[in-house]
């Protein structure tokens, strides 16, 4: 059992790339390449220095514009989340900001601030705001007020209420936040580049779209995917770990 | 040290949805002697825990008035909920080394938890220990921060009577160590005897004092069941209007 259950996944790829073999071999046209092909523009790309250069500006991006957005958004999440007035006040502006496109965000902020980074990473952060302080603000309006009064009355300052009482309850939420905005800041991030930037992956898609080359559109993304996932394994998943240790 | 006086005109929970607004308090004065051992007594859903959390200072949507001493307002307090309320994050050491400002005189923390028999679950999580550990846990917590008034919320309610009765007996050997104002919620009569000076009897809502009693069995007599039981029926007998409460 336990060797098939390291062997599946495994075999579900190989399938998925067979299968896609099959398909590219049969059609035999530009338009889907073999895995093989793509493969081979992956190295090539690898090499030239084009592929981690532009990965790169979109890692930073992703980088600075997700610190950015959960900071702000886990401040404003449980102000609102504790403040039963604030919350009332701000929510028909969070349901417009929530409920505005990504792309009208992005072209206003390139209208109103000019083709810059400064307005790049603006309009990453507006989009992927909302989401973080919704999620945030269901973490801190579900605080065990048992726990708070606790800390209140053993006098507990604010910053040690904040690191040993709220942060822990939070942590479900923030992860829950991080993942859900790491997915949609970087698809977000590529229509930003295709819009506005000169380097990046969504710059290079755009490129390769007029080329019609999707054997490079399809490589471009492979090293993406497979970016976000070691993030998943190398940060997120060791922190869940380590946060839930003292759990049963 | 100091003596405190406690005054509450009046507490009166508002009305939220369809629930009427609930006075819980009613003209309340409550005495406590620096030092001294009180338990309140009265019956379930009185406002027992409401008055705690007034003197706690948790609750501060009161008519009334607090007072400790004639300079500190606002008495160093140890808390004994209902419930332990331990962070569950944290081991059993940090959830008491938190409620410390400075690193404790280690000495005297570890011969406090020696006492509540927990040296070898110091560095377990709180889910992992038994509601009975627990309790002991957050009543070394409370002793930890060497209150001026230690408020304890039934804190052996639920435990079965082998475990409830050794935890007493730690916490009144807690107790004389370290003389402090003890305020006791029980609704066990013969719990209040084993352990106060004095009994507070408490009227159902809206709260307030029926009666004072002093109780005059010597501390080493405590032990014995007996005393405690004649003790029981004599205030029954003697105090008619205290029947009704328990």
């Amino acid at each position: 059992m336990i060797v098939s259950k390291k062997l599946l996944p495994i075999l579900s790829l190989l399938t998925f790339l067979s299968v896609w073999q099959g398909v590219a071999a049969y059609l035999n046209s530009n338009v889907l390449p073999t895995p093989e092909t793509v493969a081979i523009v992956f190295w090539q790309a690898i090499r030239s220095g084009q592929l981690a250069f532009h990965l790169g500006a979109t890692l930073l991006r992703l980088l600075i514009s997700f610190t950015i957005a959960m900071f702000i958004g886990c401040a404003i999440g449980i102000v609102l989340g504790r403040n039963k007035k604030l919350d009332a006040f701000f929510d028909n502006w969070l349901i417009i900001f929530l409920n505005i496109p990504a792309l009208v965000t992005i072209i206003l902020c390139y209208v109103w601030f000019g083709l810059v980074e400064s307005a790049a990473i603006l309009a990453v952060v507006i989009n992927k705001l909302p989401n973080v302080i919704v999620t945030i603000r269901e973490g801190a309006r579900a605080l065990d007020q048992d726990l708070l009064d606790m800390a209140s009355c053993y006098r507990f300052s604010k910053s040690k209420t904040l690191v040993h009482v709220i942060w822990p309850q939070l942590h479900p939420f923030i992860m829950s936040a991080t993942r859900s905005g790491l997915s949609l800041t970087w698809k977000i991030i590529l229509v930003v580049e295709l819009l506005g930037r000169s380097n990046g992956i969504g710059y290079q898609l755009h490129l390769f779209f007029q080329l019609f080359d999707v054997a490079s559109i399809l490589a471009y993304t492979i090293a993406f995917v497979c970016v976000i996932q070691l993030i998943e394994l190398i940060i997120l998943k060791p922190l869940d770990r380590k946060s839930l240790r003292w759990r049963r | 040290m100091s003596d405190i006086d406690v005054i509450i005109n009046n507490k009166t929970y508002p009305a939220i949805a369809r629930s009427r607004q609930m006075q819980a308090i009613a003209n309340l004065k409550l005495s406590l002697t620096s030092g001294e051992f009180v338990c309140l007594v009265g019956p379930s859903g009185c406002g027992k825990t409401t008055l705690l959390n007034i003197i706690a200072g948790l609750d501060k949507d009161y008519d009334g008035d607090i007072r400790a001493g004639q300079h500190s307002t606002h008495p160093k307090i140890g808390y004994v909920f209902q419930n332990p309320r331990l962070l569950p994050w944290r081991t059993v050491r940090e959830n008491i080394d938190l409620v410390l400002d400075k690193t404790p005189s280690s000495a005297e923390l570890d011969s406090l938890i020696e006492t509540m028999q927990l040296a070898s679950s110091q560095h377990v999580y709180p889910e992992r220990l038994s509601l009975g550990m627990s309790r002991r846990v957050a009543i070394v917590r409370a002793f930890a921060v060497d209150p001026e008034i230690l408020l304890m919320d039934e804190p052996f309610v639920s435990l079965d009577a082998p475990t409830a009765r050794q935890a007493r007996g730690l916490l009144l050997k807690l107790w004389q160590q370290r003389p402090h104002t003890v305020l006791f919620v029980t609704h066990d009569l013969r719990e209040a005897i084993a352990l106060a000076d004095r009994l507070i009897f408490l009227s159902a809502s809206p709260m307030r004092v029926v009666s004072e009693i002093i109780v005059p069995i010597a501390r080493n007599e405590r032990d014995d069941e007996c005393t405690i039981e004649g003790f029981r029926q004599q205030l029954k007998y003697d105090y008619p209007e205290i029947n009704a409460l328990l």
